[in-house]
């Protein structure tokens, strides 16, 4: 009966990476296809990829993405960690219900509302679009990420450590840059990183807050995509892949070696 | 964290500043402002619709046109026959399509919390790792598999196991799977963890009494992981509900999804009203799991002190 189990165990193991993992695996596969027909295999060839490399307008989205994602993140993590310290730490003050129901509301509001919202605001102020309400758009829904991590670590955290720096004549401020800040630093780079990684992949929210000047990757893949299935979006999923694939094997690298 | 450690904290209002007042401005604001230009009529100008408040009004003004407000958008969803339909299905296929990956979740889920304590943490890694990837890159891959002259159909008509295209792509069938698919890592992590953190000695416990695997996993397990069945549900739940981008790439074209109604009466009817109200009507929708989220991870919380 316990070898019955275990091949149990192996057999759900099996099917539900398979589920997750198959369709990442077919799009790699076919990437390389030599054919148009993106679902006739024809031999090995590395075509599409050489075809990437002429389109400029991809390339200027994908830099579009790169810099509204880093922007976005930056200001995200700060504001962010600022709310976590504040909802940790300043106990109860009044408007504390709207500021933690601002802080959580975006974690599973659904995006089509965040991006109509935010679009009418800016519709409102006359703020013509672009790259900088992208960045405002991405920072206000990445924030709340932000502040979940960092505020899970702040919990966990022991207060002596900075009652001990503050009775050594350490203020305020120096205390947090010398004590707080480097223990709660690898929640922050975890937020940062979370906030990177939703920026770059928001297809939603960045379409609604986007001007003409400023199409990111997601929007591109996707105008793409709805004109049907195309070997050069295999080959641009495939390298978008491997970028997040290789940074995941990155990180679980360096968590393993910290022991973490 | 007693009164006392408060004193010491020293709080810094410059500290909640910033984060506040970003909130304000980028999340509170922008919620009056869909209310408000839900009450409005649509106009055929740009914006498209006419402005319900001036900033220069003064109280008694704000009263006549408060008089003056126009519900027309919302009484044109409810008389809107594509709206209804919309919501109706939005909920039934993001209910079906919830249930159905607690099912492939729960086994999954408790084979990983099972597995060698050595084996957990990479496997449930893993598990996790496609939600850091292309949200949009994982529903295309499933065109490539369903379409009519896909890698599924083709696989199946070699096999000779069917002898015409199953004809899955554009019906509410590929979105129910596209759903599934996507949102599997959100029902995965609050299941592995419900069933993880249950004591071992249970289940020994329950076996020594003579308690069969199926009964013990029915009086133990299952009730033990309810938290993470709840708080899973709803995470697959409440953006199913609302989403846009697999009803539109998976869905047919007589697919009824809210999001994408919405999306279409904002980006080509240009009818900011109407899709206003329309994000109004959903939040209201949502705003009962989204309730009973908030309920439940603030008990997780206090578990957890």
């Amino acid at each position: 009966m316990r070898a019955g189990a275990s091949l149990a165990r192996t057999g759900m193991l099996v099917g539900g990476f398979a589920f997750l993992y198959g369709p990442m695996l077919l799009l790699v596969v076919y990437s390389f296809n030599a054919s148009r027909l993106v679902t006739v295999w024809a031999g090995f060839s590395t075509r599409w990829y050489a075809a990437l490399t002429q389109e400029a307008q991809l390339m200027a989205s994908v830099r579009v993405s790169l810099l509204v994602a880093l922007l976005s993140a930056l200001i995200a993590t700060f504001n962010g960690t600022l709310a976590a310290i504040a909802l940790v730490r300043f106990g109860s003050f009044r408007t504390r219900t709207i500021f933690a129901g601002a802080i959580y509301a975006p974690l599973v509001m659904p995006e089509v509302i965040l991006g109509l919202s935010l679009l009418l605001l800016f519709v409102a102020l006359g703020i013509e679009r672009g790259l900088w309400t992208i960045v405002a758009a991405h920072a206000t829904f990445t924030m709340c990420f932000v502040t979940v991590v960092v505020q899970s670590r702040l919990v966990g955290f022991d207060r002596a450590l900075e009652e001990a720096a503050m009775d050594l004549g350490a203020g305020p401020a120096r205390t947090f840059i010398a004590i707080t800040l480097p223990l709660i630093r690898p929640a922050i780079v975890a937020g940062f990183l979370l906030a990177f990684t939703l920026s770059l992949d928001d297809l939603v929210i960045a379409s609604f807050t986007a001007g003409p000047g400023s199409t990111t990757l997601p929007m591109r893949v996707y105008s793409q995509v709805r004109l049907g299935v195309s070997p050069e979006i295999n080959a641009i999923s495939t390298l978008m892949l491997a970028v997040v694939g290789l940074a995941l094997l990155f990180f679980a690298a360096l968590s393993r070696q910290r022991g973490d | 964290m007693g009164p006392a450690s408060n004193v010491r904290s020293g709080r810094n209002w410059l500290v909640i500043a910033l984060p506040y007042s970003w909130l304000l401005l980028f999340f509170l604001a922008p919620f009056a402002l869909v209310l408000k230009i839900s009450l409005s009529q649509s106009a055929l100008s740009m914006p498209p619709y006419a402005p319900v408040f001036d900033w220069s009004d003064d109280l008694r003004a704000i009263i006549e046109k408060l008089s003056a407000l126009s519900f027309d958008s919302f009484a044109g969803l409810f008389n809107d026959s594509l709206y209804v339909e919309s919501y109706v299905s939005s909920v039934i296929i993001a209910a079906i399509a919830t249930i159905l990956t607690l099912f492939v979740a729960y086994p999954f889920a408790l084979a990983i919390a099972r597995s060698s304590s050595k084996l957990r943490p990479i496997l449930i890694g893993l598990a996790i790792a496609p939600f850091w990837t292309s949200f949009l890159i994982r529903v295309y891959a499933w065109i490539m598999i369903l379409k009519d002259e896909g890698l599924l159909n083709r696989f199946l008509l070699s096999i000779g196991l069917i002898d015409a295209p199953l004809g899955i792509f554009a019906t509410n069938t590929a979105i129910v799977i596209g759903i599934v698919y996507s949102y599997l890592p959100f029902m995965l992590l609050p299941l592995y963890a419900a069933i993880e953190a249950q004591d071992p000695a249970l289940l020994e416990a329950a076996a020594d009494l003579g308690a069969s695997p199926a009964r013990a996993f029915l009086r133990i397990t299952l009730p033990l992981s309810m938290r993470g069945v709840v708080a899973g549900s709803l995470l697959v739940f409440i953006p199913a509900v609302a989403e846009f981008v697999i009803p539109d790439l998976l869905g047919g074209s007589d697919t009824l999804m809210i999001g994408r109604t919405l999306w279409n009466d904002f980006f080509l009817n240009r009818d900011w009203p109407a899709a206003s109200a329309a994000a109004i009507v959903l939040l209201l929708l949502l705003v009962a799991p989204l309730l009973v989220y908030e309920r439940v991870q603030l008990q997780d919380q206090e578990a957890r002190r």
